[in-house]
């Protein structure tokens, strides 16, 4: 399994707030929670974001309220992965749930600049940034992970699993 | 190897003797809890999974906080959709407006909780449990789901830190105070997966309103779960509200924890978490003059009894000052009535602030005291990040009621100091 696209990059402690403020969550529609995707922090995401693209944040990314509704608003704005130096636990929770892969690594997170073409090859545990010729290791997905990431969810992942 | 106190509720409702940080485990679960924003997206996933029924009719708690009384029709949809499911599948404890209350304030007040208990909750404050010798934690919509199909989670089990804590609280210094002094002190991600264990002789000097406060905020510094210890003060209050069998677990003498903070109580002092992280903490005395344009005292974090006993106290006989809008929300509406009936809600009127039913409201910028560009708030809440409370240039800094209602009458951020002088 294999990602690639353009760097979005944020600071620490990005959190669900900002991700997608609380004032859109009368709805649960992934598309509306898309359309307002990071505008607290960045207005420009929404417009210039494109399939395949990744966030790349610092420290503690994800934290703060329990909405699954972040990850799915990541999700539904076409981003492939999200890397960080560290997430927030019950973000990192609600993200493999759904389906939206996801890579701690310090090093890789810290060398990223916005505009990098990024990729992340999740099996074999490697991120390369092509912009600066660096590649750097991380742990595979365990196979249970890659399960679920692949079905698009943990609910996808478990019906796949009794349909066998 | 000794075990936590949280590794010890997780090894027991694992069915197992012991467990070591890092290990997966799957455990059965007390409570499974969800509220209007997060539920609707569980029960999606939920009728994705394709099961009849929820595992425990008496089991999943469903509060409607956030947005009600609906606050427009993308809302009503939403509470509707949680009230439906409750009565199709008959959850016995689905709470609706008028015999509600902010979640975590409710949860214990009606006997739902119990110490030793093992809850999930899709709201990432469902940690406030701690505070009765509960393991709680907050989780997505997709666990919600999952537990409400099957009545049990997986869990990483974690590590702990522990504080501490000596001696006593000085006079108009809380429970709140002494969480922004921690989240000060170890930061946001300063627990990070870890469990925030409290002990020592200073616990018993707590009132619970004040571990409810303090356990509520373990999420506001990464952990996983915050808890205490279960004293007699728990047990009275355990007594007082909860039918249900309880189970005391303690920490082993041997127990091994990352780190261990001792925190000398009468050392902690009025303190302010600044925007936009509630790390950015300072203590009240000697800031410059930041004036502001609300206040608001309520909320999961502050919305109990003695956090309105507090506020009254200090605005008794006292006016907000002119062009600062002060708002109340009692947390449930049993704390509403007994505020009427010591005359709190009285004193909060005549001093000029605007009383609101128990709802969420404005601690997470949803209704009712929304912030415009430039403003500033002072909440009793647990969150400032950039735009919580309304637009994203709006600030919101973090604090005791005390702090709150001083800030009120002087309108600006002040220690009741300055107010009682
Ligand atoms: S009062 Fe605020 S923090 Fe507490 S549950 Fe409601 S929105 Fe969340």
């Amino acid at each position: 399994m294999k990602v690639k696209g353009t760097v979005f990059k944020y600071g620490d402690n990005v959190d669900t707030d900002v991700i997608i403020p609380a004032r859109y969550l009368n709805t649960s529609d992934p598309k509306e929670l898309a359309a307002h995707c990071m505008e607290d922090i960045d207005t420009g995401f929404v417009s210039k974001v494109k399939t395949g693209d990744l966030i790349v944040g610092g420290k503690n990314f994800g934290c703060g309220s329990s909405r699954e509704h972040a990850p799915i608003a990541i999700q539904a704005s076409g981003v492939s992965c999200v890397i960080a130096e560290s997430f927030a636990r019950i973000f990192y929770r609600n993200a493999v749930n759904i389906g939206l892969p996801i890579v701690e690594s310090p090093e890789a997170a810290r060398a990223a600049a916005a505009g990098d073409t990024v990729s992340v090859d999740f099996t074999a545990g490697e991120i390369v940034n092509e912009t600066k010729g660096e590649t750097y290791r991380v742990p595979p997905f365990p196979e249970f992970m890659t399960k679920i990431i692949a079905a698009g969810g943990l609910v996808k992942a478990l019906r796949a699993e009794e349909n066998r | 190897m000794g075990m936590t106190m949280t590794q010890k509720i997780l090894a027991a409702h694992a069915g197992l003797e012991t467990v070591v940080p890092g290990q997966l485990i799957e455990a059965d679960l007390d409570i499974v809890l969800g509220n209007d924003v997060t539920t609707p997206v569980a029960i999606n996933v939920f009728e994705e999974i394709g099961k009849q029924n929820v595992f425990d009719k008496s089991k999943v708690v469903i509060v409607p906080d956030h947005f009600s009384p609906n606050k427009d029709i993308q809302s009503a949809t939403q509470c509707r959709r949680c009230r439906t499911f409750a009565a199709e599948k008959g959850i016995e404890n689905y709470f609706e407006l008028g015999e509600m209350g902010i979640e975590h304030a409710l949860l214990p007040e009606k006997g739902l909780v119990t110490a030793g208990d093992l809850v999930i909750g899709a709201d990432s404050h469902t940690c406030t449990y701690g505070a009765l010798g509960a393991f709680s934690t907050g989780v997505g919509s997709t666990d919600m789901a999952a537990a409400m199909a099957g009545g049990k989670c997986w869990f990483k089990v974690p590590s702990a830190m522990l504080f501490r804590l000596h001696g006593k609280l000085n006079t108009y210094v809380s429970g709140k105070d002494l969480i922004l002094h921690i989240i000060g002190k170890i930061g946001v991600d300063g627990a990070l997966y870890k469990s925030m264990e409290f002990g020592g002789d200073g616990v018993a000097s707590l009132t619970m309103d004040d571990r409810f406060t303090i356990a509520n905020m373990a999420i506001e510094a990464g952990a996983k779960n915050g808890i205490f210890p279960v004293d007699e003060k728990t047990l009275e209050y355990i007594g007082a509200h909860s039918k249900k069998p309880y189970r005391v677990f303690e920490a082993d003498a041997d127990a091994v924890y990352d780190e261990v903070f001792d925190i000398d109580l009468s050392t902690i002092e009025q303190t302010v978490a600044f925007p936009h992280l509630p790390e950015n903490t300072r203590t009240v005395e000697g800031l410059p003059e930041i004036k502001i344009d609300q206040v608001v005292i309520g909320s999961c974090t502050n919305g109990r009894i003695q956090d309105l006993r507090q506020a009254a106290e200090i605005l008794k006989g006292r006016r907000v000052k002119k062009g600062v809008r002060l708002i109340v929300f009692p947390a449930t509406q049993a704390i509403y009535l007994q505020a009427i009936n010591e005359g709190l809600i009285q004193t909060f009127v005549e001093a000029g602030a605007a009383v609101s039913t128990p709802t969420c409201g404005p601690c997470l910028g949803g209704h009712m005291g929304i912030l415009a560009a430039g403003e500033r708030a002072v909440a009793t809440t647990n969150r400032n990040f950039v735009g919580r409370m309304g637009h994203p240039e709006s600030e919101v800094y973090l604090a005791s009621p005390y702090v709150a209602a001083a800030s009120a009458v002087l309108g600006r951020i002040a220690g009741t100091k300055e107010v009682l002088k």
